[in-house]
Parts: structure tokens; C-alpha cells; sequence
């Protein structure tokens, strides 16, 4: 690190900073420890043998873990989670990379509408749509449906999936497109063969996120959702409060893993897509 | 068929037919279940059935309400602030860092982005109890004799919605501080500048975007927050989001909720429209993913 350089520059006296360098530090790993330490903390609370929270637990059981699956009310919400969201990754996926295509390709009238409506879902509370929905699922029989919980799902996952397709193909060169079409071939199989490969990391990531948005999304599941068909998050949402057993903690432990898997997995799949970039730009 | 062949011919951009056709599922999802459902929810409040603005004028002649949406705002502030007074610092390290402690650092702060909100605040519920963590570790230190009520207090709102939020600020900030190139910050310590004086003539100037666009996120998400002031604040700390539903589903007011909508959205709205004007609100993502 001190080793003179070659190149004649300015000499920088690194020992004054360093005390300040620390302080950030130290100051860093602080925060860090504090946005870490509740999601790390309620790990080996679900561990416990007794009937109630306590932490350090006092012993090792995987007690817990075998009631959250033998209970049929939470495998029945666990089931509805998992086929909203697995159908509400497939749709928004579809939609959203036709939208981002359609953007990135496209000279529309209607662009300038459609980007206004992409930040829509961000910036609406989700309350207030939750409220919406509710109101006019009751009126048209939606409440506690496959369609109205994917419905309002697809709409929050819509803006991730649009972006981060997008972004993908802001990366991939217009001209590579064009060239195949030049060679003949038309515009979908282009589409196929030359620019969906090079953004299929991208597009396999968006329907992760938005599984996930969908999987863990508690305000709007609480509306539409019905006394018979309640989600996850809503039961999660419901129990918090008044269950005082190890058995929250299993499932948030649970769900907690669920999230780093989902991580390491978009994280895997931008290597493959930058690996894949620097393929292309070499043959 | 023919027509379909001749929209999609190649060239370098799609036909006008094509492009339309393409934005088409995207338009329908956007408009039945997000522009409709809104619009047909603010109409309650103002056609009972002819145009009244009575609900309107309730929300603001009554103290009750007005304090509410008061405390909203400043909450949502509060938590702004916390996360930036939080959040900065961890941007600014995350830009200097490289490799593996690089990778470390970011996984911290995009796990929690991606994890359970309800985990996240029942993570502090458990922590804040009367027989909860925080509590039976000050004891156990001697610190205090009796369990604090922490839980269902202001102080226990602002934390866990900063603990919730922070990967917001720290995205952004962190995307416009990667862009500074570190020799500006060098220059300015060859040339005698004090370490806070580079950061507030330097550093600051330059990531304000990043600054902006993340307080604006966490800022407008705060506002219309519910589940972790639904499950940590108490009465005390009723936000907006607790009154609309309070009206909706304990006593069936749609009028006088749709009335809060309507409030909430022009806040929100308007807040989100004077940003765009100010920096463009393709900025709002710009940090996302």
C-alpha cells in the first residue's frame, strides 16, 4: 500500500485520515449490525422447546418447524401464497418484458403515458390501493380469488419487472437485432434468437422479484383476501399479535431463507448475463 | 394476418401498430386494476350521488384528523431524516469498498430490501416487548429496574420504520457516490481541505441526486405506511394508513375513507410531481435492482 509509485504525484499523507476512516467504520458496522441483527435474532427463537418466546432458547427442537406444516390453516394460506405468486411471477414477467420491448424499440405516442403509469405503483401507497380494489373486488365477486389476488399482485410487481428488463436492454446493442433481420430473419425470431438470450438472465430475475413481491406482500392480501382464503402475510399479519409460541418464528425464519435464496440466485444470474455480454462483444 | 407480418417487419424500430400492440396487456392490467379501481374509489367520496364536498371538509374541521395527518407528515420526515443520518454514511463506505467486503456490505443492505416487511417488524415486536430483548438485556446490565414500555411508542415507530426503509436511501446515494471518481475527493485534500470540508463541498454537492431521490422514496413510502405502525404504534401513533382502514373495515365509511384517499394521494402526488420537475422521476428507480 505504501510502496512509492512510479508515476511522479502529488504525496498524499494518509495517516491524518485514518483515525476519521475508522470512526466511519466503526460507525458503518453499527448500522449494519442494526439493520442485521432483528432479522438474525428471531433465527434461534425458533429453535426453542418451550411454548413461549424466549432468547437465548434453552434448548434445540425442530418442534416448531413440524407445526407449521402439519397445521392445515397454515398450509392452506401457504398454499394460496405460493400459486398467487408463482402466477403472478408468470404474468407480470410476460407483460412487463413486452412492455420493456416495446419501450426500448419502439417510438409509441402512448410511451410517454406508459412510463407515467410504470412509477404509478410505486408512488401510490399501497393503502390506497389496497382500499381500491377491495371496494370494487366486492362489487364484481373477486374478494378472496386466484384472479383478484394475482390481479392486484401483477400491478406492484409491474414496475420491477419493467425496470430491470429494461436495464438489460439499455444493454444489449439495437444493431445486433437489426443485423439478423438484414440476414432475413423477421422481427420475433431476431427477438428469440439474438436479443432474448442475452436478456434471459435479466428476465429470470424479474420473475424471482416478483414472486417475492408477491410471496411477502401483506397490505393488499389483508383487503382482498377472504375470511376463507387468506394468504400468508395476512395469517402472519393476524398472528403476530396474538401468538405468543415459537411458531412465528419458525415461519419468518423461513421466509427470511426463502429471501437469501432469492438473492444469491439474481445475484448468480447477473454474472451469467454480464459473462454472457462479454461472450457476445468478443465473437 | 398480413396486417400483423407488416407491423412487425424489421427495421431498426417497431412499426407505431406494433409498438401499440405490444403496450396493449400492459394498458389493459394498468387500467382495470389500478387507474379504475382508483378512480371509482375517489368518486365515493365526492358524488353521494351529486357532487358534495362535505367528507372533504370533514377531514379538515376536525381536529382528530388534522392532528393525524399532521403527525403522518411528520413521521414520515422523522424517518426520513433517520434514514439519511443512518443510511449516508453506509453508502459512502459501500463506494469505497471493493471485493469481498464490498459484496458483504451490499448483502446486508439488499437482504433486508427483499425480505418479509411483516418479519422485519415482528423482528422488533419481539425485540421491544415488556419481557422482550431489549428490555430484559437493560435489566440484566442493571440499568434499569423495571421493563420499559417501549412497544406502541413514537420512538418504537420511527426506528422499526427507519430499520424497514434504510435500503431506500442507501441505493440511491450509493449509485451517484460509485460515479464520483475518488480523485476529486484526493484533489481536494492536496489542496488543504479539511476531511468535513470535502465532504460538504465535494461529496455532498455531487450525490445529492442520489440524496433526493432516496429521501423521496423513503419519504413517501413512510407517509403511506401501514403495516409496521398498524403493529408497533399504538392509538397514540395513529398514521393515515390506520385511519383508512379503521374507516373501511370497523365502520364501513366509504365516503369519509375515500375523502382520506383523496387527501393522502394529493399529498403524495403532489410531493412526487414537484420532485420530477426538480430532478425527473425516472430517478426514483435509479438505484432499484
Amino acid at each position: 500500500m505504501t510502496a512509492p509509485s512510479p508515476v511522479a504525484g502529488p504525496v498524499i499523507h494518509r495517516k491524518p485520515l485514518d483515525g476519521g476512516k475508522l470512526m466511519l467504520s466503526a460507525y458503518v458496522y453499527g448500522v449494519l449490525l442494526f439493520i442485521l441483527l432483528p432479522l438474525v435474532i428471531i433465527i434461534p427463537m425458533s429453535f426453542s422447546p418451550r411454548e413461549f418466546l424466549e432468547f437465548p432458547p434453552s434448548g434445540f427442537t425442530l418442534r416448531w418447524y413440524g407445526e407449521y406444516l402439519a397445521d392445515r390453516r397454515w398450509q392452506d394460506a401457504t398454499i394460496l401464497s405460493l400459486k398467487v405468486a408463482v402466477l403472478t411471477s408468470i404474468v407480470a414477467t410476460v407483460i412487463g418484458t413486452l412492455t420493456a420491448y416495446a419501450l426500448a424499440r419502439g417510438r409509441s405516442v402512448f410511451a410517454g403515458v406508459v412510463r407515467l403509469l410504470i412509477v404509478g405503483p410505486i408512488v401510490v401507497p399501497h393503502i390506497a390501493l389496497a382500499i381500491a380494489l377491495y371496494l370494487i373486488f366486492q362489487r364484481i365477486d373477486l374478494i378472496g380469488t386466484l384472479t383478484g389476488f394475482v390481479a392486484a399482485h401483477v400491478v406492484l410487481a409491474l414496475p420491477f419487472v419493467i425496470f430491470t428488463v429494461a436495464a438489460a436492454l439499455s444493454r444489449v446493442d439495437a444493431d445486433l437485432e437489426c443485423a439478423a433481420m438484414v440476414c432475413g430473419a423477421s422481427r420475433l425470431s431476431a427477438f428469440r434468437h439474438v436479443t432474448l438470450p442475452m436478456i434471459t438472465p435479466a428476465v429470470v430475475s424479474s420473475a424471482l422479484f416478483a414472486f417475492i413481491i408477491s410471496f411477502d406482500e401483506p397490505v393488499i392480501s389483508f383487503f382482498v383476501s377472504s375470511i376463507r382464503q387468506r394468504s400468508l402475510p395476512r395469517r402472519l399479519f393476524e398472528d403476530i399479535e396474538f401468538s405468543l409460541t415459537p411458531i412465528i418464528p419458525a415461519i419468518a425464519t423461513l421466509l427470511t431463507l426463502l429471501s437469501v435464496i432469492i438473492l444469491v440466485a439474481a445475484w448468480g444470474l447477473q454474472r451469467w448475463e454480464q459473462r454472457r455480454r462479454e461472450g457476445a462483444a468478443k465473437s | 394476418m398480413t396486417m400483423l407480418a407488416r407491423w412487425f417487419r424489421g427495421g431498426r424500430w417497431l412499426s407505431p401498430g406494433a409498438g401499440a400492440l405490444l403496450l396493449l396487456p400492459f394498458a389493459l392490467v394498468m387500467a382495470l386494476a389500478f387507474v379504475y379501481p382508483l378512480f371509482d374509489l375517489l368518486s365515493q367520496g365526492l358524488f353521494a350521488p351529486n357532487f358534495t364536498t362535505a367528507h372533504y371538509q370533514r377531514v379538515f374541521d376536525q381536529p382528530v384528523y388534522l392532528r393525524i395527518l399532521w403527525r403522518t407528515l411528520l413521521t414520515a420526515f422523522s424517518v426520513t431524516v433517520l434514514c439519511l443520518v443512518l443510511g449516508f454514511p453506509v453508502a459512502y463506505l459501500l463506494a469505497r469498498l471493493q471485493g469481498f467486503k464490498a459484496a458483504v456490505v451490499a448483502a446486508c443492505i439488499l437482504l433486508p430490501l427483499w425480505s418479509s416487511v411483516l418479519v422485519r417488524t415482528y423482528a422488533w415486536v419481539v425485540m421491544l416487548r415488556r419481557e422482550g430483548l431489549v428490555n430484559s438485556g437493560l435489566q440484566s446490565l442493571g440499568l434499569i429496574d423495571a421493563p420499559l414500555k417501549l412497544l406502541y411508542t413514537e420512538g418504537a415507530v420511527l426506528v422499526a420504520m427507519a430499520h424497514v426503509l434504510l435500503p431506500f436511501v442507501v441505493l440511491p446515494i450509493y449509485g451517484t457516490l460509485k460515479n464520483i471518481p475518488p480523485d476529486y475527493e484526493r484533489a481536494a485534500l492536496v489542496m488543504g481541505a479539511k476531511r468535513f470540508q470535502v465532504f460538504r463541498e465535494v461529496i455532498l454537492p455531487l450525490s445529492m441526486p442520489g440524496v433526493a431521490s432516496g429521501s423521496l422514496m423513503v419519504f413517501l413510502t413512510a407517509i403511506g405506511f401501514y403495516v409496521t405502525p398498524a403493529l408497533i404504534g399504538g392509538p397514540q401513533q395513529m398514521m393515515i394508513s390506520t385511519l383508512i382502514s379503521q374507516q373501511v373495515r370497523e365502520l364501513l365509511n366509504w365516503p369519509f375513507a375515500s375523502a382520506l384517499v383523496g387527501v393522502l394521494l394529493v399529498v403524495v402526488l403532489g410531493i412526487a410531481a414537484v420532485f420530477n420537475r426538480a430532478i425527473g422521476i425516472d430517478r426514483l428507480t435509479g438505484g432499484k435492482a
